[in-house]
């Protein structure tokens, strides 16, 4: 199980919002529990980058996109709903 | 044309939307630096309304438009809006028009609560950039849909309202929804919006017996007036076209009692003059009764006035009314390739009565007709329901006045349906000025032609029923001939002109004998006073003769006696003596 792929996430959030800061919190905690030491996640702030945000087309914020591995995936929301999230990760094997 | 122009008496500024009909109704457009909601559902032309916004913004009003769709792709819109020749493509490459696809695409997961903060920072970046004016938020359900519930929708909406005024830009949100919100629940969050908005625009397509029939009310209009009806619009060539009965405040042309002429001499009369300039004329009568004829007459009329006309015929293809009108000598082609004369065959235009009315407009403007005729007007009342059609007649007319133009309206009368005299069922006969009616007349075996004219606004008109005559050499009222109160028509009339003639030259016989025979005597008596003339000088000679006679023997005489006296040596008589 060594060759498990590594995550690849971009999270996009407008500044300090509360849906945001909610967001970051639920991934890391994911990912901590799911993908411990074989994910990345970068940071988007659209306040501070917003013509970042217009070129990968992020409208609504939160947005998590998974980038690696492919195919790419984008999830709106403050990830709460973490059965929705795994499953759109391709990880609900993880959970059963 | 900027928005900031022309401020109304409430100071209420307004931003044109470049849609015909819409900004007279709205005097102006929609209220600049505010929110406007346009809700209606599938395929009512929500996009096209939004896009004309922006575009006219682009084109005429120097403002800068942002375009947000939430529905389809960018290349799509621009591709799909090619046809109404905006040039939104270039519109694009020269930095007046920016779209952003904010489609969230088909496998986009949702996963709780979220907000539209990221797109609105995006947005103020390029509304800065760009120094936007207008800005479109287009299927704005799509995105609210993916909010859990309606009091994140609310939040959004509202987030979108407060940054739409803190930077002064003329808005506009689109959604899908019935308007009433009772039959589509998901649709309630629009109610909320349209308390939030300036102005709200509801915008409906429904199929009335099968035609379809597009129609757009105001709802709300904070701070203005506006014209408060439904009214019909359709999506033309140029975009939006909304029918609006009247403008408010629309300065109505002043009535002229300049008369044209219907084309046929004797009409004129009848009418006093003929037509007043800008009046509707309605000619009804059942089929085959010449109302083609009568109508083509006064296009020919018209024309060779030189005044620019428009023949729109809904019976039969143009060519095919140039030549059967060929036959009764009104030649329009001449008038067709010099361009004064534009037919149209509306057979072709397919749709309801609003449709018509709508491109017969464009084709009068484009022609810039001072005359129109429309023939028969009373197919409209095919699609669509009597309400509309009678208030397509009656905006057809109201334009047509409101315009100067001259309009012949031909209907055509169901012979099933009324004998009675005009049952007009589009109701246009109460709306026109002048109501000419065509009938069969059946007398004595025959079916002739007879017209009457049933009203003439504003002018005296013969009251008697007239036998309208085709032929080759043109259109004519005949002479009229009443016996025993009707007036006759077709063999009976000839019948009785020609009894009139033979009257008329038998008592100019008998004048001329007599009229002869008094010469005659005349030349007699002359004669006769010219004999005794010469008989009377004659006697008068033969006196003055005798005058000179009888001094003559006198002084002879006298003469005699002195000779005498002197020979006999005798003393001198003494005169006196004897």
């Amino acid at each position: 199980m060594s060759r498990r792929p590594q995550f690849k996430f971009c999270l996009y959030l407008a500044g300090d919002a509360l849906n945001s800061a909610q967001a970051l919190v639920n991934l890391r905690a994911l990912c901590e529990t799911y993908l411990p030491d074989r994910h990345v996640i970068e940071i988007v702030d659209v306040f501070r980058e917003p013509k970042r945000a217009l070129e990968d087309g992020i409208f609504m914020t939160p947005t998590l996109v998974k980038l690696a591995p492919l195919p790419v995936r984008k999830i709106v929301g403050t990830l709460s709903h973490t059965a929705t999230v795994l499953m759109a990760l391709g990880l609900e094997s993880v959970t059963s | 044309m900027t928005s900031q122009q022309a401020p109304l008496n409430n100071g209420l500024a307004k931003t044109p939307t470049g849609i015909s009909g819409f900004d007279e109704a709205t005097s102006g457009g929609l209220p600049c630096g505010r929110t406007t909601l346009v809700v209606g559902g599938a395929g009512s032309g929500k996009t096209v309304f939004a896009l004309q916004f922006l575009a006219h913004g682009a084109h005429a009003c120097k403002e800068p438009g942002i375009f947000v769709a939430f529905e389809e792709t960018a290349n799509r819109i621009i591709a799909n809006a090619e046809s109404f020749g905006w040039e939104l493509g270039a519109l694009t490459r020269q930095k007046k028009l920016f779209f952003v696809d904010a489609y969230p695409g088909s496998d986009i997961v949702n996963s709780g609560n979220f907000d539209l903060g990221g797109m609105l920072a995006v947005l103020e970046l390029q509304v800065k950039t760009m120094k936007a004016r207008r800005i479109v938020f287009d299927a704005l359900d799509v995105v609210l849909a993916l909010l859990p519930d309606l009091a994140s929708q609310r939040r959004e909406i509202y987030r979108l309202h407060d940054w739409l005024l803190a930077h002064q830009l003329t808005g506009l949100l689109s959604a899908k929804a019935s308007g009433d919100g009772t039959r589509d629940p998901g649709s309630r969050i629009f109610d909320v919006a349209q308390f939030m908005v300036d102005c709200a625009v509801l915008l409906n397509h429904r199929a009335v017996h099968g035609v379809s029939q597009r129609n757009l009310r105001v709802l709300k209009y904070r701070g203005s007036g506006f014209d408060e009806n439904e009214a019909p619009f359709l999506i033309g060539k140029q975009g939006l076209e909304v029918a609006v009965t009247r403008a408010p405040g629309r300065i109505s042309v002043k009535a002229t009692s300049e008369r044209v002429s219907s084309g046929v001499e004797r009409l004129d009369t009848m009418l006093g003059g003929g037509y007043f300039r800008g009046a509707s004329v309605l000619i009804t009568g059942f089929s085959g009764t010449a109302k083609t004829t009568l109508s083509a007459a006064f296009a020919e009329a018209a024309c060779q006035r030189g005044e620019r006309t428009l023949f729109v015929t809904f019976d039969s293809e143009h060519s095919e009314v140039i030549r059967n009108l060929m036959s009764v000598g009104i030649r329009l082609d001449r008038y067709m390739k010099s361009g004064i004369l534009r037919m149209i065959s509306a057979r072709t235009i397919a749709g309801s009565a609003e449709t018509y009315l709508v491109r017969i407009k464009a084709f009068a403007n484009a022609h810039q007709a001072r005359c129109i005729v429309i023939d028969p007007v009373s197919l409209w009342s095919n699609p669509g329901t009597d309400m509309t059609t009678q208030s397509v007649a009656d905006r057809l007319i109201h334009w047509s006045k409101g315009d100067g133009t001259t309009l012949v309206c031909t209907n055509l009368l169901d012979e099933l349906s009324s004998q009675m005299e005009g049952g007009s069922h589009t109701q246009i006969s109460t709306l026109a000025d002048t109501w000419i009616h065509l009938s069969y007349v059946v007398q004595a075996g025959e079916r002739n032609r007879g017209l009457s004219i049933i009203k003439s606004r504003g002018t005296a008109h013969s009251n008697q029923v007239r036998e309208l005559i085709l032929s080759d050499k043109g259109v004519t009222l005949a002479d009229t001939y009443t016996a025993g109160g009707e007036v006759l028509m077709g063999t009976l009339r000839w019948q009785k002109e020609s009894a009139e003639r033979i009257a008329n030259e038998v008592t100019e016989v008998a004048g001329k004998r007599k009229r002869v025979k008094l010469d005659t005597d005349e030349a007699e008596l002359e004669v006769r006073v010219k004999s005794l003339q010469k008989e009377l000088l004659a006697k008068q000679f033969e006196k003055a003769l005798l005058a000179r006679t009888a001094e003559g023997r006198k002084e002879e005489l006298s003469h005699h006696r002195t000779q005498m006296k002197e020979s006999r040596g005798a003393d001198a008589v003494k005169s006196g003596r004897k």
